[in-house]
């Protein structure tokens, strides 16, 4: 199919955005300014500024001086761009690949092939998007081309038609100055300085004089617009490969209502995806309110799935975070991340239980949806005798390790997070105390085993390598407790409680 | 007599079967390693489809409890299940649980803020029938949550283990039984320095059915050991490379 693009170039963005927010503004002259090396430098100026000749780059000093009821506003650097997707996210209603003019960051280019038809033509679509966006307050041109760049010439520069005809880009172009190309000012000052007013001047000369001479960037620019480059749109949205919508003839407001959506969306959605041999891994619900609001809810799965009822149980708990207030219209469910999955072979009698059991991993993706990933924890040993770094989370849920659990020295079933301090009466160096007072209970020892010496990470971090001792009061407690350090003659080393024992 | 006694009898069995407790078949009674305990629970079997609560007041006891409860999983995971974990402050050392026979990546740690969560992920974990069970660490179990975890655990036969932290408030539940763990000094042989297999006093306060009992019983490498009054002679020798004194 004959690519088509949409340039859409908004000829005083911020002034008509203004004047938007702040209709009391219409009759005063105003500009908008940022700081530069210590100058106000204007970025943007309003219609009634500029009739009485105040252009942008000027200091706003010296547009005062020329005007003197003129207004300064502030500017922010990232608000055009701000505007312009917001803006984009309207426009979606046009075309599903919508990118953000990088070059003027004042304009959209839109993606239409195959999109003009519904609104009856070219002529009407480019006639609707104009009559719109200026019933919002915006004042626009339009043009479509076969390409972005010849598009963006034509809106911005273009004098006669902004229809350029299916291969016409390149006529469309020769009368039009060289700005139009989207060049950088050095390449334009050099071009005007050789007496190039127009691109018909220099279109049929050899490339590689033209290279020699404006430098490769000049090429890929003229090539984007005469079409012998290809020029990617970076969409605002990606479109999803894998998505549903259910447009309601009434307001939807019930819980049981939106259950029924949600429903027969996951039987469209998972009827194709089984199609395909694939399962869904992140989804996303979004809901068009009536009021214009939009609210969405998310779930994921740990596994590949396209099984309705699990995907349903997950959006049955997402439910309640659904505002419908006065109604949702439109219901439209995505699936951004997709993976494939895995159909196994059905066993003839149970299958074996274990971590990858089906009811296990749908059990996980409740959780998950409900709390959250991070409270789910599997832990694997790991290669260090450190207690406190001995195990290590688990990525996945099917995780194995390499090394084994090491049993040869007792580990208190209970770790404390930060062993905490006690009071100890030890006789002699290297034995186990005779008695400890923990949370100002003093417990009398009365068998001990140990010690048992972990030497700390150096590598890792600085500090006394322990001596750990498993003791036993005459209760029965059983305790894990250390020496922090040699015993020495300064008072370097402390004791410490770390666990206890079954 | 003899009539009124079978139909007493017959009167008990029918309570039974309405409360959830099917008689096992002679050949199919499984043994949890429990030895005389298990003879406390109706038919002589440890339920496993139940709700099992241990009160843990003092660290010691809860360390002891998650030591018994250790024990226990390592009986109910033999088949591979998994197992979930669920508590609001965890101090549960995975490693510790190889000593016990059970591989701690098998275990599903779900360590959440509040006690409504802990519930919850109980509850819906006592569904899932993929797993052997679930542990849970709360502070106050009231009749009604209890009585939601029973109905789960009738439909789907995971065990639940409910580790009760507060004492103040007992609150009368529909568990099948409630246990306490407290340690006792370990034994060693005479002159043999170093403490000995863990020891723990077993109360079973309650038993749905069954009767009462206090025991005493030590964790042998291997398995459960119940100590009698004659104590046995333990083999060091068992315990491989295990360091003494």
């Amino acid at each position: 199919m004959q690519r088509r693009f949409v340039s859409i170039w908004f000829r005083q963005l911020l002034a008509d955005w203004q004047l938007i927010r702040r209709p009391e503004l219409s009759g005063v002259p105003f500009v908008f300014a940022a700081p530069d090396h210590g100058r106000m430098i204007i970025t943007a100026v309003s219609s009634l500024a500029a009739e009485s000749g105040v252009e942008v780059g000027m200091r706003a000093a010296d547009a005062k001086a020329i005007c003197p009821d003129l207004e300064v506003l502030d500017d922010k650097p990232e608000r055009p761009k701000k505007l312009l997707k917001g803006l984009g996210e309207w426009c979606v209603r046009y075309s599903p690949i919508i990118a953000i003019d990088e070059f003027g960051m004042d304009g959209l280019l839109l993606d239409v092939s195959g999109c003009t038809h519904l609104w009856g033509g070219e002529r009407g679509y480019l006639k609707e998007i104009v009559s719109r966006l200026k019933s919002k307050g915006y004042t626009v041109r339009l043009s479509i081309a076969d390409t972005p760049g010849a598009a963006w010439a034509v809106s911005h520069y273009g004098k006669i038609t902004p229809l350029i005809p299916t291969g016409g880009q390149v006529d469309a172009l020769l009368d039009l100055v060289p700005d139009a190309l989207r060049l950088e000012e050095p390449v334009l000052a050099k071009l005007r300085k050789l007496g190039f007013y127009q691109i018909k001047s220099f279109i049929g000369m050899p490339r590689s004089v033209l290279r020699r001479r404006f430098g490769e960037d000049f090429l890929l620019r003229l090539g984007q617009a005469i079409g012998t480059e290809n020029e990617v749109l970076v969409p605002l949205r990606v479109p999803v490969l894998f998505s549903e919508r259910l447009a309601c003839l009434e307001p939807i407001k019930t819980r049981n209502g939106i259950e029924i959506a949600i429903n027969k969306l996951l039987e469209n959605l998972c009827a194709r995806m089984q199609a395909e041999g694939k399962g869904l891994r992140t989804g996303i619900l979004t809901c068009y309110r009536i009021d214009g609001k939009v609210v969405w809810v998310d779930i994921g799965t740990s596994g590949a799935t396209h099984s309705i009822s699990h995907l349903f149980k997950l959006f049955q708990l997402k439910i309640d975070q659904i505002r419908p207030a006065l109604g949702i219209e439109l219901f439209v469910l995505d699936a951004p991340k997709v993976d494939d999955v895995e159909v196994p072979q059905e066993e003839m009698w149970t299958s074996t239980p274990g971590l990858d059991d089906k009811s296990v991993i749908r059990l996980l993706d409740r959780v998950a949806g409900k709390v959250g990933l991070q409270v789910i924890h599997r832990y694997l040993p790991a290669t260090k005798y450190w207690p406190e770094r001995s195990v290590q989370k688990a990525i996945s849920v099917t995780e194995k390790s390499d090394t084994r659990w090491r049993v040869n020295n007792p580990r208190p079933t209970e770790l404390l997070k930060t062993p905490v301090p006690i009071e100890v009466m030890a006789i002699i160096p290297d034995h186990p105390p005779k008695f400890f007072i923990y949370k100002g209970v003093r417990h009398t020892v009365a068998k001990a085993d140990g010690p048992e010496r972990i030497e700390r990470e150096w590598w890792l971090d600085q500090g006394e390598h322990r001596d750990y001792y498993q003791v036993e009061d005459e209760q029965g407690g059983r305790y894990w407790l250390f020496r922090s350090g040699h015993y020495g003659s300064d008072n370097k080393y402390k004791w410490f409680i770390h666990g206890f024992f079954a | 007599m003899d009539a009124k006694r079978e139909l007493f009898q017959k009167l008990q069995q029918d309570i039974l079967l309405w409360q959830g407790f099917k008689p096992v078949s002679a050949g199919k009674a499984e043994r949890i390693g429990l030895g005389e305990i298990e003879n406390s629970f109706p038919g002589s079997v440890f339920p496993k489809k139940a709700i099992h609560e241990f009160i843990t007041v003092l660290p010691e006891h809860s360390a002891a409890s998650d030591g018994f409860i250790a024990g226990l999983l390592a009986v109910l995971m033999e088949n591979g299940a998994a197992c979930v974990w669920a508590s609001t402050s965890r101090r549960l050392f995975p490693a510790s649980l190889s000593l016990f026979n059970v591989e701690p990546e098998r275990i599903i740690f779900m360590d959440v803020q509040t006690e409504k969560d802990v519930l919850w992920i109980t509850e819906e974990a006592l569904k899932c029938e993929g797993l052997a069970a679930v542990v849970a660490e709360v502070n106050n179990l009231s009749l009604i949550e209890s009585r939601r975890l029973q109905l789960a655990v009738e439909s789907s036969g995971v065990t639940g283990f409910i580790l009760r932290k507060d004492e103040n408030k007992i609150a009368s539940t529909v568990a099948t039984a409630r246990w306490r763990i407290s340690p006792l000094p370990s034994h060693t042989e005479d002159g043999m320095p170093g403490l000995g297999f863990p020891r723990w006093q077993v109360e079973l306060l309650k038993v749905r059915n069954g009767n009462p009992g206090n025991f005493v019983l030590e964790w042998a490498g291997e398995k459960f050991e119940e100590v009698k009054k004659v104590k046995k002679q333990i083999v060091w020798s068992e315990l491989e490379g295990r360091q003494i004194g």
